[in-house]
């Protein structure tokens, strides 16, 4: 019993929590919506920052909140890291790593990484000494991940840690949280309203509305079948995960295998064998009935699942079953009459270009 | 300088810094539980604390000599201890003091328990820190600057003051004449000279601790 049992209610004025999940445990549960959609009400009953009334909260198997106990936070063998990087003013970066794991409890998770394999992890071995005024904003949050990993949770709650960073900075922590989620075992609570950090870092998707669950599962099958349920703003897309097969250097390209055949992509120093995210714009997906000649490289033969409204009544959204994999189409109404597309049809699908993440 | 005076000096310094001690250990959890609370009655008990500041000394003396005489309920608590009864004694300035000076203690460590906020508590506990612990290795030290400036601020007041020594204390040399009854005692004996003395030191001692609070301040606001 390694999973994570979540039920909340909690009403707040013009607001109820209301949700009831069975996570995985292990991997990076997304846990995603708009802005006063409850996810980071959610992430603090988790901690037990907030307490909701009517809940149950079991974490491998122990219980945390139930009717009958409560676990104040500083019982519950998690880390959180905050949006703001919230280090203590008055601690050096090395202090405050080590607050926490001073403190760690006798029921940590496994040892994983020693504390110079953290500093290390996170680059932060020249700012040990500094105190936190003296630090840039990515170099903050970094530290803060840092301090949560030192204690050595079983769980990580962390809440928007990139929102409030630049573009470069938030690039350069997606590459440590790689390595992180590569080397430490734990699963992870991820909250965020970013639609590239869900797609980059997780397995597992919640998808939050109005304090309710509209939708979970795992990321795949999560995105694929209910492409409507990332923000309307955002484009609908399909993400793979494969495996580099062959890099065709001359033309600067790289094949990527995955379960349903194989994409070719841009090439960006890949490895043989690395495993891979693309993200397929259905934008950039047109359907074809038979091969035909065409600039386009990626031609991808399947059958039409679905068709789903878009947010344009002239528009709509063709999912395309590839293997095991579904591939989104993003086409007009007039193109689908015509074509005859329907449920069960063959077709072929041609990807214009996939975005390594 | 007289003896008399010397005496009165450091009869003064012994009560500062025994009633700053006092209120360091009792002002802390009240103004820790002002800070914090949002229950009802909060405003009534921060009313009750500020009462001194609005209050003549002189009322206050009166109503706290009462409370200590033999009939009234500090007096039946000390003679139920075993204790003299307090009027005219150290430890009874100490007593009248501490009431006297509690908002000086009480006002600037809760406004710098507020300031601290409420997320490095989260965070703390995050980190496995119990409430207990959080206090001392989080909270003391980022309200270092409030518990300077209201140590400093008791002390000083509790030096200034007059109207509530003279109610129960009277004025006993090395026992309850404090600086302030003294120089009272030159006035009245027409010692005019031995009266700038006093009034002179006593004039630079507030300059100088006014300077120290609002120089740091001003300090702590330009790197802010």
């Amino acid at each position: 019993m390694s999973g994570i049992e979540a039920q909340f209610r909690l009403d707040r004025p013009g607001f109820r929590l209301d949700v009831d999940l069975t996570l995985p445990g292990q991997g990076i549960t997304a846990i995603y919506g708009r802005s006063g959609s409850g996810k980071t009400t959610l992430l603090r009953c988790v901690a037990g920052l907030e307490r909701a009334a009517h809940a149950r909260l079991v974490v491998a198997g122990q219980v945390w909140q139930d009717p009958q106990s409560w676990l104040p936070t500083h019982r519950r063998p998690l880390a959180y890291v905050f949006q703001e990087p919230s280090l203590f003013p008055h601690l050096s970066v090395l202090d405050n790593i080590q607050y926490g794991q001073r403190r760690s409890l006798a029921d940590s998770g496994p040892a994983g990484m020693s504390l110079a394999q953290i500093i290390d992890l996170l680059g932060l071995g020249s700012l040990l000494n500094r105190t936190p005024d003296r630090l840039s904003g990515g170099e903050r949050q970094r530290a803060g991940i840092a301090r949560a990993l030192a204690v050595r949770p079983r769980l990580l709650l962390m809440d928007e840690p990139l929102a409030a960073l630049d573009r470069q900075r938030k690039h350069e922590i997606l590459g440590y949280l790689d390595r992180v989620q590569q080397q430490l075992p734990m699963p992870v609570l991820y909250v965020t309203h970013a639609v590239d950090e869900v797609l980059r870092l997780a397995d597992h998707l919640v998808v939050l509305e109005r304090g309710q669950v509209r939708s979970q599962g795992p990321l795949a099958t999560a995105l694929a079948t209910l492409p409507a349920l990332l923000d309307p703003d955002e484009e609908a897309c399909t993400l793979l995960e494969g495996r580099i097969a062959s890099v065709d250097a001359p033309w600067c390209l790289a094949e990527v295998a995955f379960a349903g055949g194989t994409l070719w992509v841009r090439d960006q120093g890949l490895r043989v064998g690395q495993v891979v995210r693309v993200q397929i714009r259905a934008c950039d997906v047109s359907l074809a009935l038979e091969p035909g000649r065409t600039s386009i490289q990626n031609l991808l033969g399947g059958t039409v699942e679905a068709i789903h409204g878009d947010t344009h009544p002239a528009q709509v959204l063709v999912s395309v079953r590839v293997g095991t994999q579904c591939l989104l189409a993003s086409l007009t109404r007039k193109a689908v009459a015509q074509l005859e597309i329907q449920p069960g049809k063959t077709v072929w699908a041609q990807v214009k270009t996939g975005a390594l993440l | 300088m007289e003896p008399g005076d010397l005496q009165a000096l450091w009869l003064t310094a012994r009560l500062a810094a025994t009633v700053t001690g006092v209120l360091l250990v009792l002002g802390t959890p009240l103004a820790w539980w002002l800070a914090r609370t949002r229950h009802w009655c909060k405003g009534v008990v921060a009313a009750v604390i500020a009462l001194p500041l609005v209050l003549p000394p002189a009322v206050l003396g009166f109503y706290l000599l009462l409370a200590m005489g033999p009939t009234g309920p500090l007096g039946h608590l000390t003679q139920a201890l075993g204790f003299k009864s307090l009027p005219f004694t150290f430890w009874g300035l100490v007593v009248g003091s501490s009431v006297y000076s509690l908002p000086f203690m009480v006002q600037p460590l809760q406004a710098g328990f507020a300031a601290v906020g409420e997320r490095p508590l989260e965070v703390a506990a995050t980190l496995r820190a119990s409430p207990w612990d959080t206090f001392w290795s989080v909270v003391v030290p980022l309200s270092a600057p409030a518990f300077r400036n209201a140590a400093i601020l008791t002390f000083a007041h509790t030096v200034g003051e007059f109207g509530v020594v003279l109610m129960i204390g009277g004025n006993l040399p090395g026992v309850t004449r404090v600086v302030s009854v003294q120089l009272y005692d030159h006035v009245e004996a027409l010692e005019y000279g031995a009266a700038h003395r006093l009034s002179a030191m006593l004039l630079t001692f507030a300059l100088l601790v006014l300077l120290a609070v609002y120089h740091r301040r001003a300090r702590a606001g330009e790197r802010a």
